[in-house]
């Protein structure tokens, strides 16, 4: 087969087809700085450094895509969140923004341009779209609007505001879709090709399953259909559980599903409907050793690349700090010398 | 006409569907019909019902959100049926809880409701970093600490904390949970903890066991 371009490569598994081989997506963050020898503070306020060092990530790991996430508080940060970097992980809401929830009829949507976090997104989405002469998928992200009161209010205060002050939830949801929709076409004007939806509230895990056609689900339907390209639903660890059929009907492409549930099961439950984006387990990656991530990555293959719609990546949507450049190789190498079209039987090491 | 009090294990199914539907009153119906007087009331209906909501949310069938607002009622319940000025004398060996290093605290306060429902005293530490963590552990003579994390670089900061531990306050236990910990479940080993637990309800056995172990 002749070789695919990243794009093409995406666009073919998007469409439950087999491409030439399994895209994987290294959904690398801190790495940029390390490859670039500054903090990680330094590194998340020039995006020009984030530019760069996400194109050299590329080059030396042959991952499909571009990453144009920073850390999540950038958007807690636009509501007038402080974050609070060290330069051993990512960066981490601090106090929550929304102090009382009586304030909340009186907010409106922060302005993208008034945001300088925000802005500083766009700008290196426009930069890895100018270097990248459109072959490799840039991938932009945003906060669901069910999830970002988590960090607006803290977990606690929003769990009490879901269930004890519906009405007020539902302004904040409101002003919240307004906010993600502008943010989301926004960042695929500036280049994004795509949008990687992070909702883990709506994880049955964290919300009951039988509550997300209300509540997650809800509020994804509503915002979905006016993002301007398309979208990936994004569990950022938390299990999908019995939630396919209700992710499915969001409108949404593809969704990344947690490293603790069975890929081949899901694959079939989907049976074409979304493409699968995980699930190599981010936290014990850190541990690995090249042999066991070349068996991690080779049971992944083998459980959910058949047949297409299936990019390999980790299960969070970001790769700790922590994981040694040794295991990211080793993933790397694994995928070309396992992952070409058709998958062999002996791919598995299980077989 | 007073109803018939109810056995324990029917109050424990009425209560466990109570909290799981955020039914204040119905919770707190549970133990008007139970007969009992409050503190056998927490003993062998509120900490048994809040220790099923864990296991359900460890087998999926319980959302995280339940396993909180669970918590939280049962807190109101404990606070007007038996105020904290009128448990019993503490009979275990002292012992605190806190988050490391973070700013979200949900997971510490899940934990704190079910180990005081389950008749246990805790100190609260709240939010705090390593060294003030030994600190006022040391000052409070604190024999099991309870520390949950939320993301990867506080989990792996504990091995710090075991470490101080040693060195300021030795024998004391380290009991670490958080979503760090559940997703990599061997992490508490190689961190230098005692114990973890991927719910809460299942920290009270394992406090139990804690305490028979200490010297």
């Amino acid at each position: 087969m002749i070789e695919m371009t990243p794009l093409e490569r995406v666009l073919c598994t998007l469409g439950h087809r087999e491409p030439d081989r399994v895209p994987f997506f290294l959904l690398l963050t801190m790495h940029g700085a390390r490859e670039l020898g500054v903090g990680i503070r330094e590194y998340y306020h020039s995006p020009e450094l984030v530019v760069e060092a996400q194109l050299r990530l590329r080059k030396r790991y042959g991952h499909d895509c571009l990453y144009g996430f920073l850390y999540a508080a950038v958007e807690s940060e636009a509501w007038g969140g402080e974050t609070a970097f060290r330069e051993d992980g990512p960066p981490n809401a601090a106090a929550p923004c929304i102090t009382a929830i009586a304030s909340i009829p009186g907010l409106a949507p922060p302005r993208i341009e008034g945001a300088p976090g925000l802005m500083r997104v766009l700008a290196v989405l426009a930069g890895l779209k100018a270097r990248s002469q459109g072959s490799v998928p840039i991938i932009g992200t945003v906060m669901s609007p069910f999830s970002l009161p988590v960090l607006q209010l803290g977990f606690e205060n929003y769990l009490e505001l879901i269930y004890l002050h519906r009405e007020l939830f539902w302004e904040l949801m409101r002003l919240n879709t307004e906010f993600c929709v502008a943010w989301a076409n926004a960042q695929l004007a500036a280049g994004a090709n795509a949008i990687c939806y992070f909702d883990p509230l709506s994880s049955p895990e964290i919300t009951p399953a039988s509550d997300y056609l209300q509540l997650g689900g809800a509020v994804a339907r509503a915002t979905l259909p006016r993002i301007k390209g398309p979208t990936a639903t994004h569990l950022a660890s938390g299990r999908v559980g019995t939630l396919l059929d209700q992710v499915a009907g969001t409108g949404t492409a593809a969704i990344g599903v947690s490293a603790r549930e069975d890929l081949a099961e899901l694959k079939a439950a989907l049976a074409g409907r979304l493409a699968i984006l995980g699930n190599l387990n981010g936290l014990e990656m850190g541990g690995w050793s090249p042999r066991e991530a070349e068996l991690q990555v080779r049971r992944a293959i083998a459980a959910g690349a058949p047949g297409g719609g299936f990019i390999l990546a980790d299960n969070h949507g970001e790769i700790p700090w922590q994981v040694p450049e040794t295991v990211l190789e080793a993933i790397s190498e694994t995928v070309r010398r396992y992952g070409s079209y058709p998958i062999a039987k002996e791919v598995s090491p299980d077989a | 006409m007073p109803s018939c009090p109810l056995e324990t294990g029917e109050l424990i199914n009425l209560l466990v569907a109570a909290l799981l539907e955020l039914d204040r009153n119905a919770a707190r119906d549970c133990f008007q019909r139970s007969a009992l007087v409050p503190l056998a009331f927490a003993e062998t209906v509120l900490a048994p019902a809040l220790e099923r909501v864990g296991t359900g949310w460890e087998r999926g069938e319980v959302a995280l959100s339940q396993v909180y607002m669970s918590g939280r009622i049962s807190e109101e319940l404990l606070d007007e049926i038996l105020p904290p000025q009128q448990l019993p004398d503490t009979s275990h060996p002292a012992m605190a809880v806190a988050v490391l290093d973070d700013f979200h605290p949900l997971g510490k306060r899940i934990v704190s409701s079910v180990v005081r429902a389950s008749g246990f005293r805790l100190a609260d530490y709240g939010l705090i970093g390593v060294d003030d963590l030994v600190r006022r552990a040391q000052n409070d003579g604190i024999r099991i600490l309870l520390v949950s994390t939320l993301m990867l670089p506080a989990a792996l900061r504990v091995r710090e904390l075991k470490e101080c531990l040693d060195r300021d306050l030795p024998g004391t236990r380290l009991v670490v949970g958080g979503a760090p910990f559940r997703l990599h479940p061997d992490l508490w080993w190689e961190v230098g903890a005692d114990g973890t637990s991927a719910t809460a309800s299942g920290v009270v056995p394992l406090l139990r066991r804690l305490i028979a172990e200490l010297p």
